[in-house]
């Protein structure tokens, strides 16, 4: 705010005048993001809100009624049933994800592997693959007529369970989601994990200790800013989970119903119930709670740091 | 009840499409088919947005025809995602259409909303008596005729031939023929199917309406949703054997899989609207020569009901600036030259002149073997039970089937419940639009 200025004299006279000009020129400098934060951010979140004010009806038009799309959203058990499996979703293969990309960055990183930039690239490509494409190659594999489970169960007997069925369908999208992100996690941790002085290990094996012992030691510690990024990240992929169930929907239509993730729901209630406001409140709500969760992940890796 | 909002916006385009003379006419401001005349000899642009493959060569001829008029084709999507794309269209303002294809089962929720014109003025109620009743009645909505039917959808089962000579089965002339043949073949070939199904709103609802049953019943804004009717228990009760039993292929309609099952054998009937020999030999030449269409299989033994399944209508939004010349080519494309264009290219007529025409009767479907398979669908169309309606927000209804009666295709809720999941939704989702729906 305010910059360090020569000793004034005097401080009447000039000072007003100056410090108006001050702010001006600071103006201009944030001006062009401000226009632009406002424009893309702040714009379309106040819209949001506006919209979530009113109900428009088939009959009965334009409506403003306050709270009451918010009242109706929290005892909406459609919402809170897509919110319950994304929730599931995370705490089921987040672990697993993150747990798969530390441990091929840690082998990566320990240069004890064989073509290390071979498995590093290759790991991370399927990141490359445009998710929607990812789905597709998966759905065609998880078909049990037509795709790879179809072809086993014709060559062995129908053994496999169907991967589209309703109880299995959310371990297939996670399964999807892990192939999609470990490369990209695996990237996080593993520049991080370039930037430790290679002196500390150096100094630890000195002192006796193994592998492992360096690993909970001194790499693990020294990248935990990193994990906690990278869980922050994936909280919030796994609240927006989108892509996949929608992609998937024309697969298994019977399994993944319209309201199988808050996103999918709003997008449903949007472009096919024409509930527009009521689609911009689940909206909201769903950012507050992402948020909320986000950062309360945050302040946790923080204090751990400390 | 009048929307408060909308209502100065209406005002204000129709103020403005005065304003700018296309549709002005001397005669105290109501629009009559002289302005249609009018706006064909003054010319001028229109948009269509339609699905329909026929039309393209029915928008050449038309601007052939008129000269300075210029129709703009275009597919915003088939079905559903089209509807979006018009809706939002009509929400923003900008960008709706001049005409717009939508399906009967979607005209009422665009009616209802008053997005699409009332066409009698224009020369659409004199159209009474042009169409078979079924249409007919799917356009004439309270009082209204808010769209001209283009084609229809009598119901017919398509079946292959092949399949049932191999096997000695005989062609089912009833629903409980149709699930005792679909056991047989089961039987016979594990391969064999006796149909496909995944849930699909369009078909369920045209057998409960076939069955006789009125699951919905709409008298303005006054909504009933009810399926525990005879027609729709009937339904229901039938088609639970089929999924019991795994009688029908788990395989979704319109994908490549299905046509390919069509053409391998997989799948040993359709029941579907009269559009179906356009898919087949379009998506199944394979197939040609070995399927045949057989009049629907009957609830009641001796019974002769049939129902629509599919066909679109032609409407005019309300917001579009040229309604007169929108008019002009819908009755061109609907009830002018442009039907027969579109039955030389396969579509399925709405209009009696053309249903009982000698000519369409007799013609024979090579793909068919040569069976006159008009006889069948023109014979269905005549049979369509009266007295159906659609909610008149069927689509979003629609969207919501599989989430609530699909259910029933993967675990072991029944179809009954299943209805009975849909039914609550769709009336919670009514009366959230301001409709009176079950009360």
């Amino acid at each position: 705010m305010t910059t360090p200025t020569a000793p004034a004299p005097v401080a009447a006279g000039p000072s007003p005048r100056r410090s108006r000009r001050r702010s001006w020129t600071g103006w201009a400098f944030i001006g062009p993001f401000m226009a632009v934060f406002a424009l893309v951010f702040l714009a379309p979140i106040a819209y949001s809100v506006y919209l979530s004010l009113f109900r428009d009806q088939l009959i009965g038009g334009n409506t403003f009624v306050g709270l009451e799309n918010y009242t109706q959203a929290l005892v909406d058990a459609q919402f809170w049933g897509a919110l319950g499996r994304v929730s599931l979703f995370l705490a089921v293969q987040v672990p697993i994800m993150l747990f798969l990309a530390l441990l091929v960055a840690l082998a990566i990183d320990s240069g004890r592997l064989y073509g290390r930039d071979f498995f590093r690239v290759s790991i991370f490509l399927p990141y490359a693959v445009p998710a929607v494409v990812a789905t597709l190659m998966w759905g065609f594999m998880y078909g049990n007529r037509f795709g790879l489970v179809g072809n086993i169960n014709d060559a062995f007997g129908p053994t496999l369970p169907d991967p589209l069925s309703p109880d299995l369908v959310l371990a297939s999208i996670g399964n999807i989601v892990t192939w999609e992100f470990v490369g990209y996690n695996m990237l996080i941790f593993y520049s991080a994990l370039r930037v430790v002085p290679h002196t500390l290990y150096e100094a630890a094996q000195i002192d006796g200790a193994g592998q492992l012992r360096i690993i909970t030691a001194i790499k693990l510690p020294a990248i935990r800013g990193a994990l906690v990024i990278a869980t922050i990240f994936s909280i919030i992929g796994s609240f927006q989970l989108f892509n996949e169930p929608s992609i998937l929907r024309h697969l298994a239509p019977n399994a993944i119903t319209t309201d199988f993730t808050p996103n999918l729901y709003t997008f449903s209630l949007a472009f096919r119930g024409q509930q527009h406001n009521y689609a911009a409140t689940v909206a909201i709500i769903m950012g507050l709670i992402t948020m909320a969760i986000a950062y309360a992940v945050q302040l946790r890796g923080m204090r751990k740091d400390v | 009840m009048t929307p408060p909002v909308r209502t100065p916006l209406r005002g204000l385009g129709m103020a403005a499409a005065l304003l700018l003379g296309l549709t002005a006419c001397g005669s105290g401001g109501e629009s009559s088919a002289d302005d249609v005349q009018a706006a064909l000899e003054e010319g001028g642009k229109i948009t269509v947005w339609a699905w329909e493959p026929t039309l393209k060569q029915v928008v050449k001829d038309f601007e052939a025809k008129h000269e300075g008029v210029d129709v703009e084709l275009v597919n915003a999507g088939t079905g559903p995602d089209q509807y979006s794309a018009l809706q939002n269209a009509i929400k923003a303002g900008s960008g709706v259409p001049d005409v717009a294809q939508i399906e009967y089962f979607a005209l009422s929720q665009f009616a209802v909303a008053e997005s699409v014109a009332d066409l009698s003025s224009f020369g659409a109620a004199d159209l009474d008596g042009t169409f078979s009743t079924g249409p007919w009645n799917s356009v004439n909505l309270s009082g209204g005729v808010y769209g001209v039917p283009m084609d229809s959808g009598p119901m017919a089962l398509f079946y292959n031939k092949d399949i049932f000579d191999e096997h000695g089965i005989e062609v089912p002339t009833t629903w409980e023929e149709y699930v005792e043949a679909g056991r047989r073949l089961q039987e016979a070939d594990s391969d064999v199917y006796i149909t496909n199904d995944t849930g699909e709103p369009g078909l369920a609802t045209s057998l409960i309406w076939q069955a006789g049953g009125k699951p919905y019943r709409v008298d303005g804004t006054d909504v009933t949703v009810d399926f525990t009717d005879e027609g729709s228990t009937a339904y229901a009760q039938t088609w639970q054997q089929l999924i019991d039993e795994d009688l029908v292929a788990p395989i979704n309609s319109w994908t490549d899989e299905w046509f390919q099952a069509m053409a391998d054998g997989t799948i040993a009937t359709i029941p579907a609207g009269a559009w179906m020999p356009a898919n087949l030999e379009s998506s199944v030449a394979e197939g040609s020569g070995s399927w045949r269409a057989a009049p629907l299989p009957q609830w009641e033994e001796g019974a002769s009901a049939s129902a629509e399944n599919g066909g679109s209508s032609l409407t005019v939004p309300e917001a579009s600036q040229n309604k007169a010349l929108a008019y002009a080519f819908i009755e061109y494309a609907t009830v002018g030259e442009g039907v027969d264009t579109r039955l030389d290219n396969g579509a399925f007529p709405a209009t009696n002149k053309h249903l009982e025409s000698e000519e369409f009767l007799s013609r024979e479907f090579e793909y068919f073997g040569g069976q006159q398979a008009n006889k069948v669908f023109s014979e269905s169309a005549s049979n369509v039970v009266e007295g159906w309606s659609y909610l008149p927000y069927q689509v979003y209804a629609n969207s919501i089937f599989n989430d609530t009666v699909g259910k029933a295709y993967v675990s072991d809720t029944t179809l009954a419940e299943g209805l009975q999941a849909w039914q609550e939704q769709s009336v919670e989702y009514g009366n959230q639009q301001g409709f009176s729906v079950n009360k």
